[in-house]
């Protein structure tokens, strides 16, 4: 096998693709201090243990290599991730100082730890290397599990009670126990009647037939948006988009253009184009704009606007 | 190129993290710098497998990844049942253990 013969000669292609990959890691390593938001710092961590699992193949060990990938970036940062999500991903770090000073000081012992750990390395003869193709001729993942199956099956075995452990102390951290009994339906929808605030569903976003996304709120009888159409979680992002403008904008260009075609066919046959043109649009005009008017004077409230306009 | 070159790219990762530790407040970007200086450990014991031609630094890096999962579950559900109580992941709010 070509690879245990070259684990105890690193070749230049190696040389290569640990000082691209190192660059690209420690990048991500910074990256994931620095970023603000949590999100971002989470998958700069991610590329890092992406470049880990590359590294550890590189050094023959295939099966930690896919391992990392699988557990690292598959599982834990996707743990992360949605924790992140719970949190909040709008949560930023605050950069207003508690401690004067901290952040410099913090940088500085930063740096004299890791000068510290260099030269522990630079003073340690290893000039000589003795390369895993006597351990990997079995094959990596025969090797790894003679061990842990003979020498490490203590540790192993109790790596398994650990493991049950964590996932028992995960779900007693995150159960709530309930103190009160739960609400019925009909205890439910009582209340609400009681409360005397949006009976019925709350109406749906969005308008005519064109815009029916969840950030577009959706027009009330006289033209303004219905701030409960929309969700508030949106509301409070500043997310909603208004287009209530923008139909009558859509309108006036709609008959800008249709007079200039208008004006043009007028040299050719008027007779035969006007009426068609002015039909169409009439009716588009017409179609636009009975939506609202039409309901006024059924739609007070605010679902009956919407299911109006969804008929 | 010598491998030693890996254990100077893990010292600089675990320092990385460390300052990373220091510096942010955020618990949950606090908990990937820890994540982040275990990695670097598992590289370090992955090189050194490799320097001396056995396969035992390979399993405690594996071991390592065990830990530092049950690690995570654990860490992560507390961080969620400390910001459901205080709406808050900063460590600095957190300066008592209980309400």
């Amino acid at each position: 096998m070509t690879l245990a013969a070259a684990a105890s000669t690193t070749s230049t292609g190696e040389a290569v693709q640990f000082w691209i990959l190192a660059t690209v890691a420690v990048i991500g390593a910074l990256g994931t201090i620095l970023m603000r938001k949590a999100v971002h710092s989470a998958l700069c961590l991610a590329g890092t243990m992406i470049v880990l699992a590359i590294f550890y193949l590189a050094n023959g060990a295939y099966f930690l290599g896919v391992v990392q990938i699988v557990v690292y970036t598959g599982a834990i940062m996707m743990l992360f991730l949605f924790v992140v999500m719970l949190v909040g991903v709008t949560a930023a770090d605050s950069l207003k100082e508690t401690l004067k000073g901290q952040r410099w000081l913090a940088a500085l012992c930063g740096l004299g730890f890791g000068i510290l750990l260099c030269a522990g390395i630079g003073n340690a003869s290893l000039k000589s290397f003795n390369g895993l193709g006597q351990a990997n001729s079995g094959g990596n993942v025969e090797g790894l599990a003679a061990l842990i199956f003979t020498k490490y099956v203590f540790a192993f075995e109790i790596t398994g009670a650990l493991l049950i452990t964590a996932a028992v102390g995960a779900m007693v951290l995150t159960h709530r126990e309930r103190t009160e009994r739960a609400l019925s339906q009909r205890e439910q929808s009582e209340r609400r009647v009681r409360g005397g605030k949006q009976v019925p569903p709350l109406p749906a976003p969005g308008v005519y037939a064109r815009h029916n996304a969840v950030d577009i709120p959706g027009l009330l009888p006289d033209g303004t948006p219905s701030e409960l159409t929309v969700s508030a979680t949106l509301r409070g992002r500043g997310q909603v988009r208004d287009v209530s403008g923008e139909a009558l904008a859509d309108l006036a260009a709609l008959e800008q253009r249709s007079a200039r075609w208008l004006g043009r066919d007028a040299k050719g046959g008027k007779g035969a184009k006007d009426p068609k043109g002015a039909d169409r649009r009439e009716g588009g005009g017409g179609a636009d704009q009975a939506g609202d008017p039409g309901d006024d004077p059924a739609g007070a409230g605010h679902p009956e606007d919407s299911k109006g306009v969804a008929k | 190129m010598n491998p030693v070159n890996y254990l100077y790219l893990s010292a600089l990762l675990f320092t990385i993290g460390a300052a990373g530790v220091l510096i942010r407040r955020n618990a949950i970007v606090l908990f990937m710098c820890v994540e982040l200086m275990l990695n670097a450990c598992n590289l370090a014991f992955v090189t050194f497998s490799r320097m001396h031609g056995n396969l035992d630094g390979q399993i405690i890096a594996f071991f390592t990844m065990v830990v530092a999962a049950a690690e995570v579950v654990v860490g992560l559900a507390i961080i969620v049942t400390v910001f459901r109580s205080r709406h808050s992941a900063s460590v600095d709010d957190a300066s008592l253990m209980k309400l």
